[in-house]
């Protein structure tokens, strides 16, 4: 039972510098997801709060306690892998009473510990097997099984799940929440791919080449993203975006995208942009929230209409994504599996203004 | 229809699943078969006697079809033999020349001289036979020195006693085996998963003391060990084994431990493992190929080297087999059957040794 905190972490391989400045603090028995394109320095983070590099400046604290030259063994960690790093010639109950047996616990302390993490995994029945003869499935049970005895402060999991089907993996993804629930424990889990870390993570954090984007609940990231990668990486299909500009227009205020169509800010929107007027902008509006004007939800003002074609459709059964197109600018969205829009034909949309997204030009910063 | 043509389908490709592997496992037991033969021949010859090794081969020890004597006939001492004759027990004429090479009879029965001056013949009949008159007298020899007579007297053949140079052999091959692999596998688990300054460097220099040709190293190393007053030890021919050994295992066990998934290190390493347990309960168990490989080699190259033999022959007690038999033959003979033996117990541990690795 710990909280983690990184405390302007650097680390640095050679030139190539990995970490920049990495701030997060992590409350004891949070489930916190460090999410990113590859080579963001996300492992690399992890890594270093396992203790297997080394970190070139700041601190990193478990509990109160700096752990900078504290050894692996000695950080009460327990770390799965995306390989699963099972030992091959043992047993999975020796799998998972190696680092049990190093500590000198107990025999049957052992014996109880592995019989009731194996009964919590539903491996027990696989105790005596050696990991060859396991399913993939069965392998990553026994990796988590095998930190679970552990009892450990921390958990950190490193892609876990990216071996795994499609199917497995969601179910997995389920139990590992779970497991999370019911041990109450810290968990630090890596990971690049969006559903996870939104289904999964009390908070998420937003990494891009070694720098900290965002760190918030995936509600927070989803609503209110603090830049464009975040807006761009979080939700799928990711956000439309156009180049746009602001403008003045009878009083109230438009996006006007490049001669492809013009829509009016709703005027809760002014004081924050209010200084944008005239200037260069990027323009932000989620698939979910361009829909077809027949089909409206309640409460969602309908007063930014465009007429576009359809370039695509693609049926879902729950809902149709269309990839339509207005003034040369291709965007997606995401309507009411009753829409006729059909490819080829055209569709009059409604885009969802309350939820738009204003982005500096310059820095890409939010500003809406 | 479809339903039939599936039905068919599916036996076939269960009939192929099953003849692959049977084609391997034949295939395979068929090539050790033959391998084997040639070990069989020298075991089986070990047990026979000097006469029957130098008048037949090993393999009539195995149930075979032969002529056994079944009688004799005596015809009278002035038979001439330049016209045909005539043998009246069986009724047929023979020559000179099919009695000297042998003449079938039609009931299948064989004649031929027994003694050709003394007029007698010999009837043989063909029958299974097997040639089973196996003795322990070659070993007597070879571990005592001592042969056996005929008339039941013993010889003592000075030189022909091998027991004590199979022993030294042992008491080399073995230590010798075993610390260089104990080295090179500390040292290539070093090189492989330690970081430490200039450790490319050492091991390139590790790699590099391969091309050192032995014979340039002996007179200096042999200065050494008589400065340092251990020529003709034990101790002195395991430093040289272990030191002419060490380059190549470190190299070859290298690259095969370097090749293990870093995260199994890594995962014993948070759960508690400093790096000798990882060595002991890791890295060991998980090369037991390349050990044993290396093993094998190592075990055949230093039981079998001459090279080395300077630093043995200092010292008579410890004379090696592969010394011994380089020497010259006691009564300037060459004596086949301590070849035999020698060839046998040499060729059983590589045997041995491959069916562990395997």
């Amino acid at each position: 039972m710990a909280g983690i905190k990184y405390d302007h972490v650097w680390k640095r391989f050679g030139e190539v510098t990995v970490l920049k400045d990495l701030n997060i603090d992590i409350p004891d028995g949070e489930f916190l997801v460090l999410v990113g394109p590859s080579g963001c320095g996300k492992s690399t983070a992890l890594r270093c709060l396992a203790g297997l590099e080394e970190i070139t400046d700041g601190n990193i604290f478990i509990g109160d306690r700096v752990v900078n030259d504290v050894p692996p063994k000695d950080r009460d960690i327990a770390m799965v892998f995306q390989s699963y790093a099972l030992y091959p010639h043992m047993s999975v109950y020796d799998n998972m009473a190696f680092g049990l047996k190093l500590r000198k616990v107990a025999k049957t302390e052992i014996e109880k510990r592995v019989k009731e993490a194996a009964e919590m995994l539903s491996i027990g029945h696989l105790l005596d097997r050696k990991p060859k003869a396991l399913s993939g499935g069965q392998r990553q049970r026994v990796a988590l099984g095998r930190a679970i005895v552990r009892n450990p402060a921390v958990f950190l999991m490193d892609e876990p799940l990216s071996n795994l089907d499609a199917k497995l993996r969601v179910q997995t993804r389920a139990e590992i929440s779970k497991l999370h629930n019911r041990l109450a424990t810290t968990f630090i889990y890596v990971t690049h791919d969006q559903t996870e870390a939104m289904t999964m993570g009390s908070r998420i954090a937003v990494m891009r080449d070694g720098v900290l984007q965002q760190c918030d609940t995936p509600q927070m990231l989803y609503d209110h993203p603090s830049n464009m990668f975040v807006a761009g990486f979080i939700g799928s299909p990711s956000m439309n975006f156009f180049e746009a500009r602001l403008d003045r227009s009878n009083g109230g205020m438009v996006v006007d995208v490049g001669g492809a169509f013009q829509v009016p800010v709703p005027a809760s929107k002014f004081d924050m942009i209010g200084n944008y007027v005239g200037k260069n902008v990027y323009f932000g509006v989620r698939p979910e929230d361009v829909h077809d004007a027949k089909y409206v939800p309640v409460g969602v003002d309908s007063s930014a209409r465009l007429t576009t074609n359809i370039n695509v459709v693609e049926p879902m059964g729950s809902e149709i994504f269309a990839y339509i197109e207005r003034g040369g600018k291709e965007f997606i969205g995401r309507f009411d599996p009753r829409s006729a829009a059909r490819t080829g034909g055209n569709v009059e949309v409604v885009l969802d203004m309350d939820k738009m997204h204003i982005f500096d030009r310059d820095n890409e910063k939010a500003l809406v | 229809m479809s339903a039939t043509a599936m039905s068919k389908q599916a036996p076939r490709t269960r009939r192929n699943n099953i003849w692959g592997p049977i084609f391997v496992n034949v295939t395979l037991a068929l090539i050790c078969l033959l391998w084997t033969i040639p070990t069989l021949g020298l075991f089986a010859s070990s047990f026979r006697a000097r006469d029957d090794i130098t008048n037949s081969g090993w393999w009539t020890t195995l149930p075979h079809q032969a002529y056994v004597p079944s009688g004799t006939i005596t015809l009278p001492r002035q038979t001439p033999l330049d016209q045909p004759i005539t043998i009246p027990d069986f009724n047929v004429t023979v020559t000179d020349d099919q009695l000297r090479s042998g003449f079938t009879l039609p009931d299948g029965r064989r004649i031929a001289w027994e003694s050709r001056r003394q007029r007698t013949i010999a009837v043989q009949t063909s029958q299974i036979s097997m040639n089973t008159n196996f003795t322990l007298d070659n070993y007597l020899s070879v571990l005592t020195g001592q042969t056996r007579e005929p008339d039941g007297s013993v010889r003592a053949d000075a030189g022909t006693n091998f027991s004590d140079p199979f022993l030294n052999s042992l008491a080399v091959a073995i230590p010798a085996t075993v610390i260089p692999i104990l080295l090179a596998a500390f040292a290539a688990y070093g090189f492989a998963w330690m970081r430490f300054p200039g450790r490319k460097i050492l091991f390139a220099i590790v790699v590099a003391l391969l091309v050192v040709p032995l014979q340039i190293a002996l007179v200096p190393i042999l200065r050494d060990y008589v400065g340092l007053q251990i020529n003709g030890t034990f101790l002195a021919v395991w430093l040289a084994h272990t030191g002419f050994g060490l380059p190549l295992a470190t190299y070859l066990l290298y690259n095969y431990i370097s090749e293990l998934p870093r995260e199994i290190l890594e995962s014993a390493f948070i759960d508690g493992a400093t790096p000798f347990t990882i060595f002991t309960r890791l890295i060991l168990p998980l090369s037991t190929p390349a050990l044993a490989s290396f093993a094998i080699f190592q075990f055949l190259s230093v039981w079998n080297h001459r090279w080395r033999i300077p630093f043995h022959a200092a010292a008579a007690d410890c004379l090696l087999l592969a010394a011994t038999l380089l020497r010259p033959w006691p009564h300037g003979r060459f004596s086949q059957r301590l070849i035999q033996l020698r060839m046998t117990s040499y060729e059983l541990q590589v045997e041995s040794c491959f069916s562990y690795n395997s």
